[in-house]
């Protein structure tokens, strides 16, 4: 297949112009000795049935689709509205740039602006920015600018904050001189307070919890808050699951000057992992120090509302090594899923189908734990997710289901080694409730 | 056309547009009890599905996109998004598996993932690739970091990245990251690498040299080799931003050259939609000496089905979570089999024509700064409009607008003063190249007989010239409800 | 058009001197070049300045310039009237949008900067 679209004659008159014999001439300038003189060695063309057979075929290798799936553990499937995928699918959409001309880009810039401020309205902040990368990148983000603002060189990270954020923390932060130091959690679940307390002080930038937190309980993040403040750190909230804020209080009305996480909830498919949608948002103060771009409002010379990108003097395409972060392309067009998504579920209906999820969670966790030998392996309330305690190695378990066509869950034990019999189950709104039923009985079975 | 009211001053209490099934488990009874719920989200739009509708198609109705016209911005490879690419990345196959599922349901995600960077490796001439950044910038920084790491390994991560003073922004953004001072290089009367220069401030304090090539005026560093022998002497690497790959498909290969790493961006050079500013992909590329560095995990083939390899003791970690933007890659790996080897290398012989077809048809009405031969891109500026009726390349990209086009490149490169940036790609039909070249001409025309027209254009877009200073001044970057007087 | 009492650096900053107290600020050549101007960081009362080191940073919407120090000495006062107005730096560079005044710590400092008939000697080299 070819998208060139020269003709012979075309070519020729081109090249008549420019004055030469053949588009070899344009390439002079190469050096001679590291001249590809064979062509590539790939597969050779395909025509579009051909491709879409054959890519129609990797998809098919893949067989998720035929299971009964409790995973959760930072990727969420909820359902989404065909309206998303249609109006996302529009190609003034997917294939204009970024609006660096605002006058042709007010679609775009419009629906950035709606997307920041359902943000702001979600988390209880009072600005956002207008997307990152993913859940990870953001949460590294989120610590990088509390270094920024504080001047203070340590970080205390909750060891139930997702590992996969964990780990790009530490990689984001290795070489910029910043201490991490990370804080247990209880029976209950929850942040341990006492040691949050005793690794406070005056060389603490910022605190990082996660709520729902990586085995789905939820935190206190008012009284982490407060101790955070009460030796001028900032705090930080990772979200995870983002359908959560429908029904739990926005973190920034509990205290968290700067709210991050995974939007993939919000209108995009779990797609093996990406493109999904780093969300950022933080108090008014430190406007200037948030990453990422920003679209604001304004009026052109005849008086008429619009918006633009605003703020760029943060970035790097203008501070350069003094830039907030080194982003330039993010994640827009999946900003504007979100931002569908948001608005056609609006305020009742992204807040039915979060009580849904807690319903739902909450009969599957009872259930489950009436099976013999199974118990919750934490105290704490649950929004999606919960910790089930086996009675023998969770990963044989999970083995056992996958046999019938079940996925349970994600055993815990390659995040954290003393949990060999935990496994993490999420139950969303998608999950019926034979569904449920059916991950109940087939689990009895398997453990008898 | 209509002003679109913001979605929250169409909204109002109790319009629904999607309903849920109706909840089929009980409820569970002090379900709340012990969480910190909210009893509403302040000011959350409501609508109905048909306003919803309409929303959003009349705001796509205001943007300028791809597949209504020419859209000439330097660097950024704005070639054609083929369909077929979007109905493949659209197979719920790929997009119900979840990153987290056990490797023997997904392996046909995990075979993508192995053959997009078969097929890289081959195409830039490197030895290993990861998938995991998200964006061209995110490459840089974990490229940098595959640089720090090895440097590190051998006993001394050094203090500096050494770039040309016409790199692109996130160039010393990312090196900063790394911990890495930047110092910046004169570019020499032509644009280019000054070698000399080069020679002097290459030392055993240089961890690498972050190079563009062709670099952001279109020109082929020629002395590339040598450059790679200067930094290579010195114990550093060389890093290759690989923004402009579509210069060099099938032509000549970054691995070949001299290169160490490199960046290359998917969005660009392999026909992903650009989507209004992401989602992108930065694969980066490797010798085989940074390998080992790689992000976590490693896909690999053992025997008939593919695994993830997470022990990798030398691994700089994770840039963010999972394996990366896996829906682009489909797209990417769509467009690589679809072009086959011919076809990569059309890529570059045509973007080079066009673009030197625009050169060539354009000097004398613009002012070049460079002489040199240019590739896929060619760096006009203002000069001879600045001089003779103060019209900058600010109202030159505004007047274009009026004619359907999207102005090209204008902040950037810093070494032009004025710049107008334009690459046309590859895909670009000559009528169309033609109709952009009379735009140029007349709006030339126009800046020396009615300047008043430029300096006041846009005039016929959806909004006019919009006050850039205020909205910095005074940040409004959400909504808020409107005080009731 | 330059007070003839001011100091200028070749950063384009200016010193007003009064007692051992030196009120600076930007000049009209280097406020023309940054265009309008959006914000102004301020240091904090009490921060010690050596020369040449950055006092606070201004911003246009497509550019930021450093402000260095021309003198060292203690941050007494900061113009925070341009948290509000950071345009004043646009329309009264030498006057209203003073951005500090410092308490000089070394007076013989002044000695290395230019008088105003030096300075616009000094711009118009710059044009050519």
């Amino acid at each position: 297949m070819s998208y060139i679209a020269l003709s012979e004659k075309d070519k020729r008159e081109m090249l008549a112009r420019i004055g030469i014999a053949s588009t070899e001439d344009l390439f002079a300038c190469l050096p001679p000795a590291v001249r590809l003189n064979r062509p590539l060695n790939l597969p050779p063309a395909l025509s579009e049935p051909e491709l879409v057979r054959h890519m129609e075929g990797l998809a098919a290798r893949n067989t998720y689709g035929d299971f009964n799936s409790f995973l959760g553990a930072g990727v969420y499937a909820h359902f989404i509205p065909s309206v998303v995928d249609s109006l996302s699918a529009r190609t003034e959409f997917v294939t204009p740039y970024t609006p660096y001309q605002p006058e042709v880009s007010q679609g775009t810039l419009q629906s950035i602006f709606e997307y920041q401020s359902l943000i702001c309205q979600l988390t209880g902040l009072d600005v956002a920015n207008a997307s990152l990368y993913d859940g990870a990148m953001a949460a590294a983000e989120a610590v990088l600018m509390a270094r920024r603002v504080t001047n203070r060189k340590k970080i205390l990270i909750a060891r139930s904050l997702h590992p996969q954020y964990r780990e790009t923390i530490r990689t984001y932060t290795r070489n910029i001189g910043l201490t991490l130091e990370e804080i247990g959690f209880g029976e209950c679940g929850g942040l341990l307070t006492a040691e949050l307390e005793s690794k406070l002080g005056p060389d603490v930038a910022g605190v990082i919890v996660q709520s729902p937190n990586f085995f789905g309980v939820v935190e206190d993040l008012a009284k982490f808050a407060a101790l955070a403040h009460g030796h001028k750190a900032l705090f930080i909230t990772a979200v995870a699951e983002a359908v959560s804020l429908g029904l739990l209080e926005a973190p920034g009305k509990l205290g968290a000057d700067i709210v991050c996480g995974e939007g993939q909830s919000f209108g995009l498919t779990p797609a093996f992992g990406g493109p999904y949608l780093g969300f950022m948002g933080c108090a008014k103060d430190y406007l200037r120090q948030l990453p990422g771009r920003i679209a604001g409002i304004t009026k052109d010379v005849d008086g008429k509302r619009g918006f633009v990108l605003t703020l760029a003097t943060r970035e790097q395409h203008i501070r350069r090594e003094k830039a907030t972060s080194n982003i330039c392309t993010n994640q827009a067009w999946c900003a504007l899923r979100a931002t569908m998504f948001l608005e056609t579920l609006g305020h009742d209906g992204l807040r039915e189908m979060a009580a849904q999820n807690l319903h739902k969670a909450r009969y599957a966790a009872d259930r489950l734990s009436k099976i013999p030998g199974v118990k919750l392996r934490f105290s704490g309330a649950f929004f999606n997710e919960f910790v089930l305690e086996l009675p023998r190695p969770a990963a044989s378990v999970t083995a056992a289901l996958q046999a019938k066509s079940i996925l349970g869950g994600l055993a815990l034990r390659p995040f954290y080694p003393e949990m060999d019999r935990a496994l993490l189950v999420c139950v969303t709104e998608v999950k019926t409730k034979a569904c449920i039923d059916a991950l109940a009985a087939v689990l009895e079975e398997v453990l008898r | 056309m209509i002003r679109e009211p913001l979605i929250f001053e169409i909204s109002d209490k109790g319009k629904r547009a999607f309903g849920l099934p109706k909840l089929d488990v009980p409820e569970a009874a002090g379900a709340l009890a012990g969480l910190p719920v909210r009893a509403e989200i302040e000011d959350f739009p409501q609508v109905s599905e048909v306003e919803l509708v309409r929303h959003f198609t009349r705001l796509s109705q205001q943007n300028y996109c791809l597949d209504v016209g020419f859209y000439p911005l330097g660097s950024c490879t704005m070639k054609y998004n083929p369909k077929v690419n979007e109905k493949v990345a659209a197979l719920p196959g790929f997009n119900s598996a979840h990153p987290y599922a056990p490797l023997d349901t997904v392996q046909g995600c995990l075979e993508v993932i192995k053959r997009l960077e078969d097929c890289l490796c081959e195409i830039a001439g490197l030895d290993a690739f990861t998938l995991q950044p998200s964006a061209g910038a995110q490459g840089e920084l974990t490229g940098m970091m595959l640089v720090r790491a090895y440097l590190e390994k051998q006993g001394n991560p050094r203090k500096s990245v050494l770039m040309p003073d016409s790199a692109h922004g996130t160039n010393p953004s990312s090196a900063h990251l790394c911990g890495y001072t930047v110092q910046e290089i004169k570019s020499n009367a032509r644009g280019m690498v000054d070698l000399e220069e080069l020679d002097r401030r290459m030392n055993g304090d240089v961890a690498a040299l972050m190079l563009t090539n062709p670099n952001t005026l279109g020109v082929f560093e020629s002395d590339i080799c040598r450059i790679a022998e200067i930094v290579h002497a010195k114990g550093g690497l060389l890093y290759m931003d690989g923004a402009n790959m579509n210069a060099l498909t099938g032509m000549v290969r970054p691995g070949d050259m001299g290169v160490d790493v490199l960046h290359i961006n998917l969005h660009k050079t392999f026909s992903t939609p650009h989507g209004g500013g992401g989602p992108g992909s930065g694969p980066v590329g490797v010798k085989r000496i940074l390998e080992p560095f790689l992000p976590v995990p490693i896909v690999e083939k053992n025997g008939g089905s593919f695994g993830l390899n997470f022990a990798r003791p030398d691994s700089i970690g994770r840039v963010r979570g999972f394996y990366g933007n896996f829906l682009v890659m489909v797209k990417a790996l769509a467009y690589i089999l679809a072009l086959g080897p011919q076809g990569m290398r059309e890529i570059a012989e045509v973007a080079v024509l066009n673009s030197n077809y625009i050169r060539k048809s354009l000097e004398g009405v613009y002012h070049l700064q460079y002489d040199d031969a240019t590739m896929h891109e060619v760096v006009f500026d203002d000069k001879f409009q600045k001089d003779a009726r103060g019209i900058t390349n600010l109202d030159i990209a505004k007047r274009l607008i009026d004619y359907g086009v999207h102005p090209p490149t204008i902040s950037f490169p810093l070494i032009v003063h004025g710049a107008l940036m334009i690459e046309p790609t590859e895909t670009e039909s000559k009528r169309d190249l033609d109709d952009f070249i009379a735009t140029m001409k007349t709006i030339a025309r126009e800046a020396e007989e009615t300047p008043g027209v430029l300096k006041d254009a846009p005039h016929h877009s959806y909004v006019r010239r919009l006050d850039e200073t205020a909205a910095a001044r005074n940040p409004i970057v959400k909504w808020e409800r409107p005080k009731t007087p | 058009m330059y007070p003839q009492n001011y100091y200028f650096t070749k950063d384009h900053e200016w010193v007003a001197v009064d007692g051992d107290t030196a009120t600076i600020g930007i000049s009209d050549f280097a406020q023309k070049q940054l265009g309008d101007v959006v914000y102004v960081e301020l240091p904090e009362i009490g921060k010690h300045f050596n020369v040449h080191q950055t006092i606070g940073t201004i911003e246009s919407v497509k550019a930021v310039s450093e402000v260095f120090s021309p003198v060292s000495g203690e941050v007494v006062e900061a113009n925070a009237a341009l948290n509000s107005a950071p345009e004043t730096i646009n329309q009264d560079p030498h006057g209203k949008a003073w951005i500090i005044k410092l308490k000089m710590k070394n007076p013989a400092d002044l000695k290395a900067l230019m008088k105003a008939p030096d300075y616009e000697k000094f711009l118009e080299g710059l044009a050519h």
